[in-house]
């Protein structure tokens, strides 16, 4: 969060060493160095196929990476079963497509992890998904089935979903693309109030008001490549590289 | 936030819609007479409808000799189970009912409704000429409906009580089976040979549909599995089983399962049958489920990872239920298919409710009543299989709730 920020300590919370991740021949990560300090709000922007969504996803292991090093809180990702069950505990995960569990109310849905991953106590884990969706504002959906919700509703509850494991970084990919237009202020508003609440976030959007607004680094991708990392003053204003500035002036019409 | 959404009736210029009702002349033009091609199909399938109904009617009403039913339901429903005996098949019945009773009265609903047709059965029954005695423990199945309704409904909230429900349905398989079958010590064992007739086509069902599900869905999951040997024995369990008719299968059992196993391991013949009655059906279920897993999207599973469940996890609270859900109306297609295929254990041997029909044919004084006992097979089959379909549709409704 810009200005005041909650964490003292420099050390980066995720450390990228030239990760590199093919599908196929399709070359998708080409080598990608990045660290983010504890507490830092990342937003990464891009052109669609420029590999920002299958970064993400190689953080808390959903994609593979093929070269390179990643560490997560102090832990690499490896084969390592152990390594990767630990880091997805304290990664949590927001979805352009919701992937709620349809046959779960909000609440079991929220319930879920800490009843069956943290061995909560249920009541107690009860407790905590009401305090979550209160903060994300929709305790009175908390019976409902995801399917009854709006899509900014059940984008709300992934985020209390995810907030129920007590994660120390929280990934969203694409949060508000799926959603109408009138849908995406709520969901950004959550977004904001976690940012500023001093939570790790690295965040793929096209959403730049919110960049502006929250993040302390934009950072452009285009071919699988880091292009550009600057803070949004500097990356809307006096940005660096060519492929930047023609990004920008076909999003900021 | 946008949840204060304005109700209909505050937005100007909404209307009910347009009322639905038509007149039933209009009805008959529009669906039955609407041109002459249409009248003249109405008019033959009108017909032919009366013609077939008459006849049918006719017979059943003039010609049939329908006391073969009553005379022998004893020999359909039990077989020759001893008479002195009997009472450990209307215990077996007792507990059901009694259960069936019990989880209405526990939880309402859909249960419900099956429980008022469990007792509504036994009081259509005693308007057969039976004698009296089996009147009285007919009549008694639907006390012991009334009795659990009862004690479910004082049970109702207290927590213990649900539990009890479901120990009481588990338990009352292995109880059903010794009190049928007898224990050694006990109660005194009754022969194969003397026992089952429909009680069998039941038993063989619920036997079938019980383990074939669940061995269904473990060789569905090993079909997906990424251990190459586990998904190889299971495609080829699948595919062996799949290609080769039951019939053959039964035959099998019944001859060859001697020759191959040791003389002193001998499985009785009715195990023997429900064994590959329920290995012949996992081969299925397992392909229908399978297509249920198959259409659960990837983002679930990646939602389950992401918020730290396990692969095993994932399978069993996110995956199969959904997965089991969609494919419902195929699995109750595969349970209904099961039950009537009990009719095939008649072929090696086992007087089941067919075989024991045929052997009455035998009998010089119900000579040619074989229209009366096939309709009577046919109707007790249907009022089962259709009321499966019922439930399963209930259920589909009853879970509809969450559906994207």
């Amino acid at each position: 969060m810009k200005g005041e920020r909650p964490v003292t300590d420099n050390e980066g919370i995720i450390i990228c060493r030239e990760v590199h991740k093919w599908f196929g021949d399709f070359h998708a990560i080409r080598g990608i160095s990045l660290t983010v300090k504890r507490g830092e709000v990342d937003v990464i922007c891009g052109p669609s196929g420029s590999g920002k969504s299958t970064f993400i996803r190689t953080i808390n292991r959903l994609e593979e990476h093929q070269r390179g090093q990643i560490i997560v809180d102090g832990i690499e990702l490896t084969h390592d079963l152990k390594n990767i069950e630990t880091i997805r505990r304290e990664v949590g995960m927001v979805f352009q497509q919701f992937n709620l569990f349809p046959h779960l109310t909000v609440m079991q849905n929220v319930t879920l992890a800490p009843v069956w991953v943290l061995k909560m106590r249920k009541g107690q884990a009860q407790k905590r998904a009401m305090e979550l969706l209160e903060r994300v504002g929709i305790p009175e959906q908390a019976h409902k089935y995801p399917g009854q919700l709006s899509g900014g509703q059940q984008q709300r509850v992934v985020i209390a979903r995810a907030l129920a494991m007590a994660p120390k970084i929280m990934l969203f990919d694409e949060p508000t693309s799926a959603l109408d237009p009138e849908m995406i202020k709520e969901v950004l508003d959550v977004m904001k109030e976690l940012a500023r609440s001093g939570m790790t976030m690295i965040v793929v959007t096209h959403e730049m008001g919110f960049a502006r607004e929250v993040a302390d680094r934009i950072i452009f991708f285009d071919f699988g490549q880091l292009i550009e990392e600057n803070t949004p003053e500097e990356f809307f204003h006096n940005p660096t590289h060519e492929r930047t500035k023609l990004f920008l002036s076909q999003i900021l019409q | 936030m946008a949840d204060e959404r304005r109700t209909l009736h505050e937005v100007k210029g909404v209307l009910p819609p347009p009322s639905e009702r038509i007149p039933v002349l209009r009805w008959l033009k529009q669906n039955l007479f609407r041109s002459w091609f249409n009248a003249i199909l109405t008019v033959v399938a009108a017909a032919v409808i009366l013609v077939v109904v008459y006849g049918l009617l006719r017979w059943a009403l003039t010609e049939a000799r329908w006391e073969v039913i009553p005379t022998n339901l004893r020999l359909l429903l039990v077989g020759t189970y001893p008479l002195e005996q009997m009472w450990r098949v209307w215990a077996t019945i007792y507990l059901v009912v009694f259960l069936f009773g019990f989880s209405s009265g526990l939880r309402g609903g859909l249960i419900r409704r099956v429980s008022a047709g469990v007792a509504a059965v036994p009081i259509v029954l005693t308007v057969l000429p039976l004698p009296w005695g089996t009147r009285g423990w007919i009549l008694g199945t639907a006390a012991a409906v009334a009795v659990g309704l009862g004690l479910g409904y004082l049970g109702k909230g207290n927590r213990w009580s649900k539990r009890l429900e479901t120990a009481g349905w588990l338990l009352s398989f292995p109880i059903s089976i010794l009190l049928l079958n007898g224990v050694g010590g006990f109660l005194p064992v009754v022969e194969g040979r003397n026992k089952w007739g429909f009680m069998l086509n039941l038993l063989g069902a619920v036997v079938g549909i019980g383990l074939s599900l669940p061995v269904g869905v473990l060789l569905a999951l090993g079909r997906r599995s990424k251990l190459p040997a586990i998904r190889l024995v299971c495609t080829a369990y699948i595919e062996l089983i799949r290609g080769v008719p039951l019939i053959s299968l039964l035959f099998m059992a019944s001859i060859m399962l001697q020759l191959l196993l040791p003389a002193n391991i001998r499985p009785d013949l009715v195990i023997r049958a429900m064994m590959t009655i329920t290995a012949f059906s996992a081969a299925y279920m397992a392909e229908n489920v399978r297509g249920g897993l198959q259409a659960i999207p990837k983002g679930q599973y990646e939602a389950a990872y992401a918020v730290g469940l396990k692969g095993m996890l994932t399978t069993v609270l996110i995956i199969l239920p959904q997965a089991l859900r969609a494919v419902i109306p195929a699995i109750v297609g595969q349970f209904i298919a099961l039950f009537k295929d009990t009719t095939l254990f008649g072929f090696i041997a086992i007087l089941e409710l067919l075989n024991i029909s045929r052997s009455i044919l035998g009998n010089l004084e119900w000579r040619g009543r074989i229209f009366e006992l096939y309709v009577f097979i046919g109707v007790v089959f249907w009022i089962l299989c259709y009321t499966m379909s019922y439930v399963s549709r209930r259920i589909e409704k009853t879970l509809g709730v969450g559906e994207r």
